[in-house]
């Protein structure tokens, strides 16, 4: 892993009204780097990515892409926000739109580049998640794991440097979510630098090279995902992986 | 009842006439009624400081007088202030400034119809305002805006009988006008009739094809 940092939080705050989301976040991520954010929910862990590419103006603290400061009121965020992809959990492909024109959309507005080489970048990219037949589709004759592949795509026609990931599978059929969990894992062997939120635990031991463990807007552990997982530090991560282990609790004489 | 045919024709083409003012006058106060409407409505959507409230009270005072009263005002009251309209600018005038709130509530339902994740992924994706409302917000409130638009025309183009308030020989005026001076009333309403279902009817018909087919479209995810 190389040793440049990419992104930078330092204490990010973020309330909504009276309620303390996010409390002082400090994170350092390095290229090529992959953190997964995890706990329960309402820890702030959307908040947390929606600030980071000023979808949400943080009420303190900064964030910054490449030494270059993320605000809202930054008339420069455009610019910033092509260096970061998001994926979301609903699927947020535009419907009126099919699958080629979602990819190429920014790409050529936005960033300006040629259809031609757009079109050839969304083509290999597409056929790496091997939906190429699909590039005249609408998106609403897609499945729900095939949208977010999709989405990804979209995402990563821009060439980012950072990829956020929000609960991309959380609305997913269980047997949709692996294909678009594979998808990741390859991105991650590429060495994309990758904040991923997600409830999927397996797949984050696999994936992370850093675990986040984020509850009541602060950072309550930072460890490698061994040890997140086998022998977490703080009692709260007990608690939290405690809430992913069933016991059997039916008895035989009914 | 037995219909006076030879006057009929006889009068003819003066509904002619009086159906192309209508027209003329519809269809102007339509466009302008879809260009304020579509302005009062990214005003809304947005909640531009200040316009937003001014928009609002605009289409509180437009959607609750009578058009007949608002006439009056153009074109007996803007004259006591040294203003002086053409009868016909006045009708269009008069069109365009209900029409323009009817537009504009019909359009901002469609563009709040549109999911915020939308904004969203269009904003994640770099786009600015600008292209964001016209790749991704305009074209998807255009769906469900249009079955309102489509019934705004065609009220529009029936509240332009009342421009006849103000002595503009329209269809309603001319056949008032016959009936008061000849007294055929049967034969003058039963033109008005065909006259106005002659304008509206196609115009209905466009519209339902034309919501049915975006209902077909379906957008939906």
């Amino acid at each position: 892993m190389e040793n440049k940092i990419q992104l930078q939080v330092s204490n990010l705050k973020k309330q909504f009204g009276s309620e303390t989301v996010l409390d002082g976040i400090n994170l350092d991520i390095h290229k090529g780097e992959v953190v997964v954010v995890l706990g329960p929910s309402g820890c702030g862990k959307s908040t947390l990515l929606r600030c980071i590419n000023g979808l949400e103006t943080p009420t303190g603290g900064t964030v910054s892409v490449d030494g270059i400061e993320v605000t809202s009121s930054n008339k420069k965020i455009t610019q910033i926000r092509q260096k970061i992809g998001m994926v979301f959990q609903s699927y947020d492909l535009f419907p009126h739109k099919n699958i080629m024109d979602n990819i190429t959309l920014a790409p050529v507005k936005v960033q300006k580049r040629p259809r031609k080489e757009v079109e050839q970048d969304a083509e290999r990219l597409l056929k790496r998640v091997g939906l190429w037949e699909k590039r005249k589709a609408f998106p609403r004759e897609l499945s729900g794991g095939q949208k977010q592949r999709v989405a990804i795509v979209r995402a990563l026609c821009m060439k980012p440097e950072v990829m956020l990931f929000d609960e991309v599978t959380a609305a997913l059929d269980p047997e949709m979510v692996r294909e678009v969990l594979e998808v990741m894992l390859e991105l991650a062997d590429r060495g994309m630098t990758m904040i991923i939120v997600t409830h999927e635990m397996q797949f984050a031991r696999v994936v992370a090279d850093r675990i986040i463990f984020l509850e009541g807007g602060k950072i309550q552990e930072e460890s490698s995902p061994e040890e997140f997982f086998t022998n977490p530090k703080t009692q709260r991560a007990k608690d939290f992986l405690q809430t992913f282990t069933f016991e059997k609790r039916k008895t035989n004489n009914i | 009842m037995r219909l006076n045919l030879e006057f009929m024709a006889k009068y003819l083409p003066m509904y002619i006439d009086a159906a192309k003012l209508t027209v003329e006058i519809a269809f102007w106060g339509i466009v302008f009624s879809l260009i304020v409407g579509f302005l009062c409505a990214i005003v809304r959507y947005y909640r531009t400081p200040i316009l937003h409230r001014i928009v609002a009270v605009y289409i509180e005072i437009s959607r609750n007088t009578p058009l007949l009263v608002q006439l009056f005002f153009l074109y007996f009251g803007l004259p006591k202030i040294g203003i002086v309209l053409s009868t016909e600018a006045c009708a269009i005038i008069g069109i365009t400034f209900l029409g323009g709130s009817y537009m504009a509530e019909s359009i901002r339902s469609g563009f709040e119809a549109v999911d915020k994740v939308q904004v969203e992924s269009a904003q994640s994706l770099g786009l600015g305002r600008w292209l964001t409302m016209k790749e991704v917000v305009f074209p998807q409130a255009l769906a469900v805006s249009v079955p309102g638009i489509c019934a705004n025309v065609i009220f529009l183009i029936k509240e332009t009988s009342v421009v006849s308030g103000i002595a503009l020989a329209d269809l309603m005026y001319v056949t008032k006008d016959l009936i008061g001076l000849y007294y055929e009333t049967d034969e003058a309403l039963i033109m008005l009739v065909i006259f106005y279902l002659i304008i509206l009817l196609p115009i209905s018909v466009v519209a339902s094809i034309l919501e049915r087919r975006l209902r077909h479209a379906g957008f939906g995810n």
